[in-house]
């Protein structure tokens, strides 16, 4: 028995992005959960099952249902972190396949830029790392970076190269919140925070939401749109703190991804357009090599020179991704958002002509989840 | 990997401190202690419950040589007046077991991956002991 094409995502929404005054996180959510339940054309009395994960409400699957009014049959608030909600699509798909649940609802929203103008965790610093003051999460990356810059060669550029290339898709997409031009000495001339990480090459504090509406596939078209399948997906985990991860350079991507493309029965070369959290410019290059896009250690020569911008060799976080467009604590949501988008032909200027295949994956707490999904349209059933 | 069985360490286990504690508690003696596992060998850092390795609970504690080599760094940038830049490590023991740490005595710039660093009891930023460590002497 597989998942794949058993379900799905028949709504999609974003609210709140960029900067919602006066909303709190849920609020912000629940806009997300009103425009999706719209999209799919479906009652809010329809929902059985939610998922949903938040930053500081550990129990934000109970406020959720509160908020929305419902008894849910299935209450998930698995916390991987930002990986979250590409989990709780795989959670969903299973609900939905044993007919435990018959629509599902995965949702989240942040007002973290208004509320606090940084990332809001409720996370402490590990033990073992607090009595030497790492920046959470920044200093952890910039350790992931450091290395792979020593043991293959990446270099500054190709860095700042995939901050430039998040800037000029965002250029784009009239949603993103950062839009001015970029370039990649503008990215090498900006503040060093920890390094060899700059500022430039750290995601925006931004607010934002967004929400998913699933359901089988054999109803899948009973929806207003058109539904954008499940098709493979897979997760790994390898750490909680960077200094337990076994290698800085080999992320849990390789497992997640593997698995997913396995169940999708696809390769990368297949893949139409790639969304991947990028919290900061090195996971962009980690994801790549790990997800099999280009060798290990080939991830910086890949994105270079605009490899992976717009009329590059494989279009990559087409919104802007977290660098650009959006990023409120937690981005999971927002590459399976894009990935909607970008399957039903709605992406505007940034539109993949004839997608049919993406890849949406997420990344958790600091490298520590990794969660792949494949997507696709009717015609890759 | 074998299958677990409860032994006589697991009934110690419930009447003893938790290894976090057996740690803090060393080092506060200034004694800097990883624990070695007796049924498969392996180092262990962080202190653990159970082998990571193999899964037993009969793990004891041993004084590292307190060598290693740095496998990544990153200098934290801070304005002077909040007290300056200063670095954060990675540390490859030579029992094989990773840990985040500090460089003193040298320049931030000059750290880099493969240097040769050995260990003592330094202070962490809370003001408390933690383990830092120092060029190896001719290394640098």
């Amino acid at each position: 028995m597989s998942l794949r094409g058993k379900a799905a995502i028949v709504g999609a929404a974003l609210a709140g992005c960029g900067e919602a005054h006066g909303k709190s996180a849920m609020e912000i959510t629940v806009e997300a959960v009103h425009g999706a339940l719209a999209d799919a054309g479906v009652s809010l009395g329809d929902v059985d099952a939610i998922a949903t994960c938040q930053p500081l409400d550990t129990l934000s699957g109970l406020t959720l249902a509160q908020e929305l009014g419902l008894n849910p049959k299935f209450t998930m608030n698995n916390r991987m972190g930002g990986s979250s909600f590409l989990s709780h699509t795989l959670w969903a798909a299973m609900l939905l396949e044993l007919r435990l649940a018959d629509t599902v609802l995965i949702c989240y929203g942040s007002n973290q830029r208004t509320a606090s103008g940084k990332l809001m965790t409720a996370l402490d610093l590990p033990t073992y790392e607090a009595p030497y003051q790492p920046m959470f999460p920044l200093s952890s990356y910039a350790l992931a970076a450091d290395r792979h810059m020593t043991q293959f060669g990446t270099t500054r550029e190709q860095l700042a190269d995939v901050a430039v290339a998040a800037r000029a898709w965002a250029q784009k997409n009239p949603e993103a919140f950062i839009r001015d031009p970029l370039t990649r000495e503008d990215v090498i001339a900006s503040r060093l925070v920890s390094d060899p990480l700059r500022v430039r090459d750290c995601c925006l504090v931004t607010d934002g939401g967004g929400a998913l509406v699933m359901r089988r596939a054999e109803t899948a078209k009973d929806h207003p749109r058109p539904p954008v399948y499940l098709l493979g997906g897979g997760e790994g985990t390898t750490h909680r703190d960077i200094s337990e991860m076994p290698d800085l350079t080999v992320t849990g991507a390789a497992q997640s991804g593997a698995t997913a493309m396995k169940m999708a029965g696809v390769k990368p070369a297949d893949i139409d357009v790639v969304q991947l959290y990028d919290a900061f410019t090195i996971n962009v290059i980690l994801f790549l090599e790990d997800l099999g896009f280009c060798k290990k250690g080939e991830g910086g020569a890949f994105v270079e020179n605009g490899g992976i911008a717009p009329g590059g060799h494989l279009p990559v976080n087409t919104n802007g991704g977290g660098l650009s467009c959006v990023h409120p604590g937690m981005y999971g949501i927002f590459t399976l958002v894009e990935a909607v988008r970008q399957l039903r032909g709605d992406a505007g200027d940034r539109q993949i002509d004839g997608a049919e295949l993406a890849m949406a994956h997420g990344n958790g707490g600091v490298l520590s989840s990794q969660v792949t999904n494949i997507l696709g349209t009717e015609s890759t059933l | 990997m074998a299958a677990i069985t409860l032994d006589s360490e697991m009934t110690d286990m419930k009447n003893s401190p938790g290894p976090d504690a057996v740690f803090a508690a060393k080092l506060a003696e200034g004694v800097f202690e990883i624990q070695k596992c007796g049924a498969c060998g392996a180092h262990v850092f962080h202190p653990r419950v159970i082998c990571p390795t193999c899964g037993s609970a009969d793990l004891g504690w041993v004084a590292p040589t307190g060598r290693g080599t740095i496998y990544a760094r990153t200098v934290v940038r801070r304005k002077p007046e909040r007290g300056g830049d200063y670095n954060v490590v990675l540390v490859d023991l030579e029992e094989g077991v990773r840990m985040m740490s500090r460089v003193d005595g040298i320049a931030h710039d000059e750290i880099a991956a493969g240097l040769k660093v050995s260990a003592s009891i330094g202070e962490g930023a809370d003001g408390g002991p933690a383990v830092v460590f120092r060029p190896e002497r001719g290394a640098s």
